[in-house]
């Protein structure tokens, strides 16, 4: 009992500074901003299987793209258009080799990411958790998008959200890890 | 980001951000967080560091699949190995966005006190 709680205690204990890494005029766009507008409410979906019995699915916002066979993402509208983002999303395969990935984002310095993408999509080291059994698997495709959008997030709502659960559904995903760039 | 995490969750896909900004995947209601003192562009740490990587991608997984209730809030307790002033230029891209560009050319043409 005693133990238990010693470890709760130090698991759910906060250390991290949200906006170590942001440039303090940035600070006032994202702190105390609340909720976004009609998301209020909870939202839960619970895990139901063991973790090595299910298949899951990464999601990076760092803008990769395949440079062989895929679009970037619209960089060029953005440098005309400055408040909008290009909202679509690329399936980016388990298969694809790190010299296959671009990166279009115009907010992050794109160095490290295309020297070792696992720093944002960590497709390498899923396969070798699904090789040890700590998981089940890893879908097929993964899923990249580019995360500088526009305030109001119609696009992504309306469109690339659902696609991208078409998507994750189709490829029987139990679950989603999210890494914001 | 957050949001985005939501409306998947609402489709019965569960969810876990990863990233430094946890306060604000908090505020933007998050289902389950983890959260990274890492500079922006490194959710899963240092380039070729695999075991940094991995500590993030197993406590990811863990919030993933062992979260209790939504909100639920673990922070990765690691610091990062590069020098604030260092790591805080590094992470910025060499041209500046064209957002951030206009803000500072607004700036430059303000009335200056």
């Amino acid at each position: 009992m005693c133990l238990a709680g010693v470890g709760l205690t130090i698991l759910l204990n906060v250390v991290v500074d949200s906006y170590r890494f942001l440039p303090r005029s940035f600070r006032p766009l994202y702190e105390g901003r609340g909720p976004f507008p009609g998301e209020e409410s909870p939202v839960w979906a619970p895990f139901e299987k063991r973790l090595a019995e299910s298949r899951i699915a990464l999601l990076t916002s760092a803008g990769f793209y395949l440079k062989g066979s895929q679009q970037s993402f619209d960089v060029e509208r953005e440098q005309v258009h400055e408040e909008w983002g290009d909202p679509t999303w690329r399936a980016i395969p388990t298969s694809a080799r790190p010299e296959d990935l671009a990166v279009a984002h115009l907010h992050i310095n794109d160095e490290d990411l295309l020297a070792d993408p696992e720093i944002a999509l960590p497709m390498r080291l899923l396969d070798e958790l699904t090789r040890e059994g700590v998981v089940g698997g890893s879908v097929a495709g993964h899923v990249a998008v580019m995360g500088y959008q526009d305030r109001g997030l119609r696009d992504w709502r309306d469109v690339t959200a659902p696609e991208i659960v078409a998507h994750l559904r189709e490829q029987g995903a139990d679950g989603l890890i999210l890494a914001p760039a | 980001m957050p949001v985005l995490a939501r409306w998947i969750e609402a489709a019965g896909i569960p969810t876990v951000v990863v990233t430094m900004m946890p306060a604000v995947a908090e505020e933007r209601r998050a289902p389950r967080i983890v959260g990274v003192e890492f500079p922006f562009g490194h959710p899963f740490g240092m380039p070729n560091d695999r075991v940094m990587q991995r500590r993030v991608l197993e406590l990811a997984l863990r919030v993933l699949a062992g979260a209790a209730s939504f909100g639920t809030r673990v922070d990765l307790d690691m610091e990062w190995p590069v020098p604030l002033r260092e790591a805080y230029k590094a992470w910025q891209p060499k041209v500046p966005s064209p957002i951030v560009r206009k803000m500072l050319e607004a700036r430059q043409d303000g009335p200056r006190s």
